[in-house]
């Protein structure tokens, strides 16, 4: 019985392994500048997983994840780490990083939402974009201590999003993504005709201070200068250390249970005492504070608000992301952020077809690896552990 | 002695069909109830009905002293009652564990604070719940206790069914319902399964059953006394030998005239 547990549990080589692999390569990514250099590069990376996923060395990176994710979660903060040390003076990239670490907390909240709990959120945008106009609004109007905007940018998404679907989340079906859709549509036109928001112009944000400490002053030690941005990446990196730990407990809790078992099947689960509405309501604002917290912290990386920023379209490429990383796996959901938001960002000539490539991507993933990147595996409520 | 369950004239119409049609039933602690008819007859309405899924338009169901008409399903399993479905619905992609476990759901502390920060003690109810857990499928098939958490997905029909009951059992109901446990198993893994909840119910004594099931040899060797529906209506009601004998029921199922 003892020597079968031990041969159960995988390696977690392959997991480091593909770590060190994906942050040089992202490094490479990011500080190449010629675009038939990223080009080629792009293309070795695609070739790279498919051969990996053809010789079924990807399960075993899967699988060394879902035993050792306390060790790996330490070596994949190195490994970001690492890739902040590498620019650290370089403004876009450090910002475009940040921008991707933001994002991801945002896509974890759609995760709990829709991965567990079954609710599709198509107003992701406008919830992280409710967060980045709180910022906007506090920082100029009152003393509030930053940390403590933050806070208030997730509670007010989780607070307008239960406004608006509590009457909804009763019902079985779709409804509740029905409404979300016509929020998405509806916010930025409020936002424009809002001239306390700025209006189409959208308002400047001021930046982050804790303490004395202001994030958008260069940092000099000694002959070494680092970007202002460093100050965010490091905060942005709490923020998912941060969101990644809520998932994950979720997840490996009774509650995570719940989620499954209601998105699975209503009727049996409610056969079994769950009540069905006060799990959905639970999931859909733990999500959207995630959100609304990832959203207060962009306005004031980004320094700047305006509609534009928030609308349906920027939604759907926040659904597509958890589509694409695998729904209901955090690390893929992270990996497809990446991939999401650096690659147009490197690959000018893309810019203006990105949403087409978006969308043929989903659809290739939807088609040929319907459970995204990597797929979830199934629950193991204390990674490593055995009977 | 009074009833742990009692419909009195319940009435549950879909559209013009009539599904229930003034059923009365009364089943008494401990016993092993066989509830019998033809395709058709009302008898899974019934089940749903009594568990909360449909709301009976009219009469009443009473459990355990409390009117239970209009109550929704989670509060009629909190007060004791549990069952298994006609067709299997676990949870595929979820391991054997966790399937049982939703079975479970009011004895484990479902607190947002318990669960994300107090993971010492979520420990301690977790491997208390495991050892729970798998001591119950031992009683049915020890080879799946070393796979508790593997993927419903990839079991047979027997094993899910099995995972079913497992479920159903885990949070120790008071009345139990089991739709046709052995729907697609072969004559000897039914009359296993069978002998697999009466070593459970050896255990506890109070456990009521209500068991739908074709096979009617099943029938004879386990129920203390068989209740015959036919068009949501019962037709005769006793021990299975006295109601295999009536004439009515004899009808019903074999339309002789
Ligand atoms: N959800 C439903 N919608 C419409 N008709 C239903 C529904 N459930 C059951 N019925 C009808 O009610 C009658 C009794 O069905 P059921 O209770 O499943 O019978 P049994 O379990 O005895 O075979 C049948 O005529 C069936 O078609
Ligand atoms: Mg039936």
């Amino acid at each position: 019985m003892a020597g079968n547990a031990k041969t159960s549990q995988a390696a977690v080589l392959p997991g480091i392994i593909a770590l060190a692999i994906a942050a040089v390569y992202l490094i490479a990514l990011l500080a190449v500048e010629k675009q038939s250099l990223i080009i080629s590069l792009l293309a070795v990376g695609i070739i790279v997983v498919i051969a990996a996923a053809g010789f079924g060395l990807l399960d075993g990176v899967s699988r060394a994840f879902s035993d050792h994710e306390d060790a790996l979660g330490g070596f994949a903060i190195l490994a970001l780490l690492a890739v902040g040390v590498f620019f650290h003076e370089d403004h876009f990239v450090l910002l475009l990083v940040t921008t991707v670490l933001l994002y991801s907390v945002a896509t974890l909240g759609l995760n709990i939402q829709f991965g567990y709990a079954g609710v599709l959120n198509f107003a992701g945008a406008s919830f992280f974009g409710i967060g980045a106009y709180t910022s906007a609004v506090l920082n100029a109007h009152t003393a509030l201590p930053h940390l403590i905007v933050l806070l208030i940018g997730g509670l007010l998404a989780a607070l307008i999003g239960s406004l608006l679907l509590l009457p909804v989340l009763r019902t079985r079906g779709h409804y509740a993504a029905v409404v979300t859709i016509a929020f998405a549509l509806l916010f930025k036109t409020f936002l424009e005709v809002n001239d306390v928001l700025g209006g189409p112009q959208g308002m400047q944000v001021k930046g982050m201070t804790i303490m004395g400490w202001s994030f958008n002053d260069n940092i000099e030690i000694g002959k070494v200068s680092l970007s202002f941005y460093i100050n965010y990446f490091a905060i942005s990196v709490l923020l998912l250390i941060g969101a990644f730990i809520v998932v994950r407990r979720l997840e490996r809790s009774w509650i995570g249970l719940n989620l499954d078992a209601l998105r699975l099947d209503e009727t049996a689960a409610s056969c079994f005492g769950l009540d069905v509405v006060r799990w959905k309501i639970t999931a859909f604002l733990i999500g959207n504070f995630l959100i609304g917290v990832a959203g207060a912290m962009f306005g004031m990386v980004g320094s700047f608000v305006a509609p534009n920023n928030y609308t349906f379209a920027d939604s759907l490429i926040l659904v597509s992301i958890l589509l694409l990383g695998g729904i209901g796996n955090p690390w893929g959901l992270i990996v497809a952020t990446f991939i999401v938001v650096v690659v147009p960002e490197k690959l000018q000539t893309i810019q203006e077809y990105r949403f087409l490539l978006y969308a043929l991507l989903v659809i290739g993933v939807l088609l040929f690896r319907p459970e995204g990147l990597l797929p979830r595996p199934v629950r193991r409520y204390f990674p490593g552990w055995q009977p | 002695m009074t009833a742990l369950l009692e419909a009195r004239g319940v009435v549950k119409r879909f559209g013009g069909v009539v599904a229930l049609d003034g059923l009365d039933l009364a089943v008494t602690a401990g016993e092993i109830i066989g509830l019998i008819g033809p395709n058709g007859s009302g008898k899974t309405t019934f089940f749903n009905v009594a568990t909360g899924i449909y709301a009976a338009n009219a009469g009443c169901v009473m459990f355990d002293g409390a009117d239970i008409t209009r109550v929704p399903a989670r509060a009629i399993y909190r007060a004791g009652v549990s069952r298994t479905f006609q067709r299997s619905r676990l949870s595929l992609p979820l391991s054997i564990f966790d399937n049982i476990m939703i079975g479970n759901h009011k004895r484990l502390n479902q607190g947002l604070w318990f669960n994300l920060v107090k993971r010492g003690d979520f420990k301690h109810e977790f491997e208390a719940s495991y050892r729970a857990a798998r001591a119950l499928v031992e009683v049915f098939e020890p080879a799946l206790a070393n796979r508790m958490f593997e993927p419903v997905a990839g079991l047979p029909m027997i094993d899910r069914r099995r995972i079913e009951i497992c479920r159903a059992l885990i949070s120790e109901p008071k009345l139990l319902l089991l739709d046709e446990p052995s729907a697609g198993m072969t004559h000897d893994e039914t009359a296993e399964l069978m002998n697999d909840i009466l070593i459970v119910r050896e255990r506890n004594k109070d456990l009521t059953i209500i068991i739908v099931e074709h096979e009617m040899g099943v029938i004879e060797r386990i129920t203390n006394r068989c209740v015959v529906l036919n068009f949501g209506r019962k037709i005769a009601e006793g021990p299975y030998r006295d109601v295999a004998a009536d004439a009515q029921v004899q009808e019903a199922y074999l339309g002789v005239a």
